[in-house]
């Protein structure tokens, strides 16, 4: 087990006051909450800041904590004293939950069955006792393919989950799960009985994965909508030809209008993600010159000397 | 336990799917003065006038569960959590209007 510093992980020293912890918290998970941050691993670094506060917000673990000396480095090897826990007076009796996915080093220490938990002195779903289990929410990342697609995907979790001896610890699970056709972004998928276990013969509780599409190479999606940016000619955008056009159901030919702008997007009716009604694909042009040659420099030429334009014109003098 | 050959289907909680606040409650496993709460300080939005003909797309349990998470986390009140949620969809709205014009000037 490895030591947690969790003075460093709220940036404070080691003499600080309740109120400086109260505002370490508050400002970092501001920084790293999952629904606001943009930070990568904010989840992971917003369940240690939890894991931190909740040591030491409670004067009682925290003196515990402290007690273990401020010799121990982050990370470094750990396993707690034999008498941990004696001489101090606890709280107990709300009989809560500790939140799931802390770290060993929290749940050996202060878990529920260590002498800071809630759970001593009573049996676990004894006296004709019933709960249903914790409902949880995962997210889960896929390919915009499998979202249009559907179809059987493996889902990769991590699983808080109680041990024989009381801990709490993080088990890796995968789930085979089909995945709708037309899934968008932040839709939920409820899995029935997939959440913890019921306590006392109650029901298990459910599982809701969080949809999130991983980015795609060519194609930005809104709810159902794909977006796509085509590169043309500038002689197929002023001509209108029939260009070629990827689409998540393969590519399909689309017809330039005449006088097409960079800039202008055109529609593909339907070609978005399934649904009633399905999502359309937009497709935004993009005017792309040829590469410099000799050839193409005459032909440009000729254009100056033959075609009228000012494109600054509405800029004024 | 679950085999990975065995194959889970799910319930799709998205726009297409209406619940009334009986059943919305039972998903969040939340009192029904709490809702009420929520669609009080417009966090989310019933159809219907009263609360016993309210329903809500289930795509608003997202917007309901984050509400939770962001008043336990931070100590947000409800019209708070309200404006974050707004602006968080801004953002979204904005990050996807810039991509798109980063497209078309970078290449």
């Amino acid at each position: 087990m490895r030591y947690k510093d969790y003075y460093q992980v709220m940036g404070v020293p080691r003499g600080a006051s309740q109120d400086e912890i109260k505002r370490a918290y508050r400002k970092l998970a501001r920084k790293y909450h999952p629904d606001v941050s943009k930070e990568k691993d904010a989840e992971d670094k917003f369940k240690e800041l939890q894991e931190a506060h909740e040591v030491l917000k409670d004067p009682e673990k925290r003196a515990a904590y402290d007690q273990l000396g401020e010799n121990w480095k982050q990370g470094q090897d750990f396993r707690p004293p034999p008498d941990w826990g004696q001489g101090f007076e606890f709280s107990r009796g709300h009989g809560g939950e500790e939140p799931g996915g802390f770290s060993d080093f929290f749940s050996q220490l202060f878990g529920q069955r260590s002498p800071f938990g809630g759970i001593h002195g009573r049996g676990r779903a004894g006296g004709g006792f019933a709960a249903a289990g914790q409902d949880h929410v995962a997210r889960v990342e896929i390919d915009l393919e499998d979202a249009y697609r559907g179809g059987a995907r493996t889902i990769e979790l991590r699983t808080p989950e109680m041990t024989a001896d009381g801990h709490v610890t993080v088990k890796p699970r995968a789930l085979r799960v089909s995945i709708p056709a037309g899934v968008t972004e932040g839709q939920q998928i409820r899995l029935a009985g997939q959440g913890s276990p019921g306590i006392g013969g109650g029901p298990a509780g459910d599982l809701y994965l969080e949809v999130t599409i991983r980015p795609h190479r060519l194609f930005k999606v809104e709810g159902r909508d794909v977006s796509l940016t085509l590169p043309v000619a500038p002689w197929e955008a002023a001509l209108g030809e029939t260009v070629a056009v990827p689409t998540l159901g393969g590519t399909v030919d689309m017809r330039l209008p005449a006088g097409a702008r960079a800039g202008q997007t055109l529609r593909l009716r339907g070609r978005g993600l399934p649904g009633r009604p399905p999502g359309d694909q937009l497709v935004l042009l993009k005017v792309e010159l040829p590469p410099d040659s000799p050839r193409a420099r005459q032909l440009f030429e000729q254009m100056k000397r033959e075609v009228p334009f000012d494109p600054r014109a509405g800029l004024g003098k | 336990m679950n085999s990975i050959d065995r194959i889970l289907e799910g319930q799709m909680l998205d726009e297409t799917v209406w619940l009334d606040i009986g059943q919305f409650c039972a998903h969040l496993r939340v009192e029904r003065h709490w809702i009420v709460e929520l669609v009080d300080a417009g966090v989310i939005e019933p159809h219907g006038p009263a609360p016993e003909a309210w329903s809500f797309p289930a795509s608003a349990l997202v917007r309901a569960r984050a509400t939770a998470r962001l008043v336990n986390d931070l100590g947000v009140n409800l019209a708070g959590v309200a404006l974050i949620l707004d602006l968080l969809e801004e953002r979204r709205r904005l990050e996807h209007r810039l991509e798109e014009l980063e497209r078309l000037l970078v290449r």
